[in-house]
């Protein structure tokens, strides 16, 4: 069990620490697999790779301070890799919020379970794909649909892949 | 000074942040500024991973296809696979090998063919980190003579332009992006339209009058107007056809395959190439109607 605890009202949460340079290499292999990887195997251009480390580590710290900066320079970075169409800050603000989301709900409520992590991600997935829509149509003029039926499926798999990486992320905590 | 209650620091830090990023956004689009230098300072340190990370998957890829998959299909032979299993993995990496072989081999058929046209081969060694575009990036950049707005190739076709060139690596936004697009016409029927993404598999004819008659299967080649791409170079086929108004929805199937692309020619000029192997050259190769008026705006 982990030193460091926690305490929110009533309910004992408790803090996960990682090994040093987890966060910085995990970060870095997400955007690597993330740019690499639909190169040989189409389909996985689906996955959102960079928002599922955002998610983990905002419900894994569960500091809504550190979780809102991890995922503001992913986001950046994210939105460094993707070209000149997308510009600095659109990946950056959808996943700025998502750390904070999912650091603040992290800190209130206990997130180990599968069903939890995979009901989670579905949802903050839908929230991201929300936000950029929001912010391409509200800020750059760039009409975008809100709806359709890819949303959901994009939001299943990651949120059924999120299951599993999460497992293997798990490992990187320290005892 | 008024103290913020230590529950609602982390809030005011999340405005902060965001009120920030929404500033950097507006200056970008008031600048037309891209970024550029954080851009290239991220390329710079992620690329060398991607190329490792891309030739890694790849390895996988190969192994998987010719060796993993076929596992299912050959169940009777179990005991038989089971003896081989070492050597058919080795044969598996030399048939991707071989693979591998055959599109260079055809990749320099074509580029002899062109011996006159400066270009230079690349490969592919990362696409776009997110849906929001469709880019690949290539492991040649400036050092290699590449710059920005040089038009990308396959023997199938065109692929795309290349948006930025950093020092050792480039970023190609394919055509089929909804910011892409290149200047195009009909081959039979000569009639001259752009053709742009739309984020997804076909491309779109834009501005195609109902009056004109469109066939299926109809061959769209570049027009050489968007003075990216030189004339004649394959765009695609007609694939749909739909009346609209003002315009006919036209989709087109892209001659070149931009959801699989591992190794590309990017042009270094604008001098044109006789695609040989097209079996209509004659009519890809006489001139444009309203070639000499100046390029309609066919670019985004």
């Amino acid at each position: 069990m982990n030193h460091a605890f926690d305490i929110r009202g009533e309910s004992h949460i408790e803090v996960h620490k990682f090994r040093a340079g987890a966060i910085i290499v995990a970060t870095l292999l997400a955007l690597v697999i993330q740019s690499s990887f639909p190169i040989h195997f189409a389909k996985a251009a689906v996955l959102d790779l960079p928002l599922l480390v955002t998610i983990y580590f905002g419900l894994s710290r569960r500091n809504p301070s550190t979780g809102l900066l991890l995922g503001m320079f992913i986001g950046l970075l994210q939105d460094s890799l993707s070209g000149p169409t997308v510009p600095l800050g659109l990946y950056g603000i959808a996943k700025t919020i998502i750390g904070y989301l999912a650091s603040s709900i992290g800190a209130r409520l206990d997130t180990e379970h599968p069903a939890a992590r995979f009901a989670l991600t579905f949802a903050f997935f839908i929230v991201h794909q929300g936000l950029i829509v929001l912010t391409r149509r509200i800020l750059l003029a760039q009409p975008e649909p809100w709806f359709n039926m890819h949303l959901i499926v994009a939001a299943l798999v990651n949120g059924l892949v999120a299951v599993f990486l999460f497992l293997l992320l798990d490992r990187l905590r320290k005892n | 000074m008024v103290a913020i209650p230590s529950r609602h620091k982390s809030l005011v830090l999340l405005a902060g942040v965001v009120l920030l990023q929404v500033l950097m956004l507006a200056v970008q689009i008031k600048r037309q500024s891209e970024g550029r230098l954080i851009r290239v300072w991220t390329v710079g340190a992620v690329s060398p991973f991607e190329r490792a990370g891309s030739s890694g998957f790849g390895w996988f890829r190969d192994a998987w296809r010719k060796y993993f998959a076929l596992q299912n299909t050959t169940r009777e032979n179990e005991q038989i696979r089971r003896e081989n299993d070492s050597l058919k993995l080795q044969i598996a990496q030399l048939q991707g090998k071989a693979a591998e072989a055959d599109r260079l081999a055809l990749l320099l058929k074509f580029r002899q063919a062109h011996a006159e046209v400066p270009m230079i081969a690349a490969r592919v060694i990362g696409v776009s980190a997110g849906t929001a575009s469709l880019t690949i990036q290539l492991d040649r950049g400036e050092h290699d003579g590449i710059r920005k707005n040089m038009g990308v190739i396959t023997p199938d076709g065109v692929v795309g332009k290349v948006v930025e060139a950093y020092s050792n690596a480039s970023l190609v936004l394919l055509l089929s992006d909804k910011e892409s697009g290149v200047g195009a016409l009909l081959a039979d029927s000569r009639i001259q339209s752009p053709v742009g993404g739309q984020g997804e598999p076909l491309l779109v004819m834009k501005y195609v009058p109902n009056d004109d008659s469109v066939n299926l299967g109809e061959r769209v080649i570049t027009s050489g107007m968007d003075r990216i791409f030189p004339r004649d170079l394959p765009v695609g086929t007609v694939a749909e056809i739909k009346p609209g108004n003002p315009f006919k929805q036209i989709r087109i199937k892209p001659a070149a395959n931009l959801e699989r692309l591992e190794e590309v020619f990017v042009l270094l000029s604008l001098r044109p190439l006789e695609m040989k192997n097209e079996g209509n050259s004659a009519d890809a190769q006489a001139p444009a109607p309203g070639a000499a008026t100046p390029p309609p705006a066919v670019r985004r």
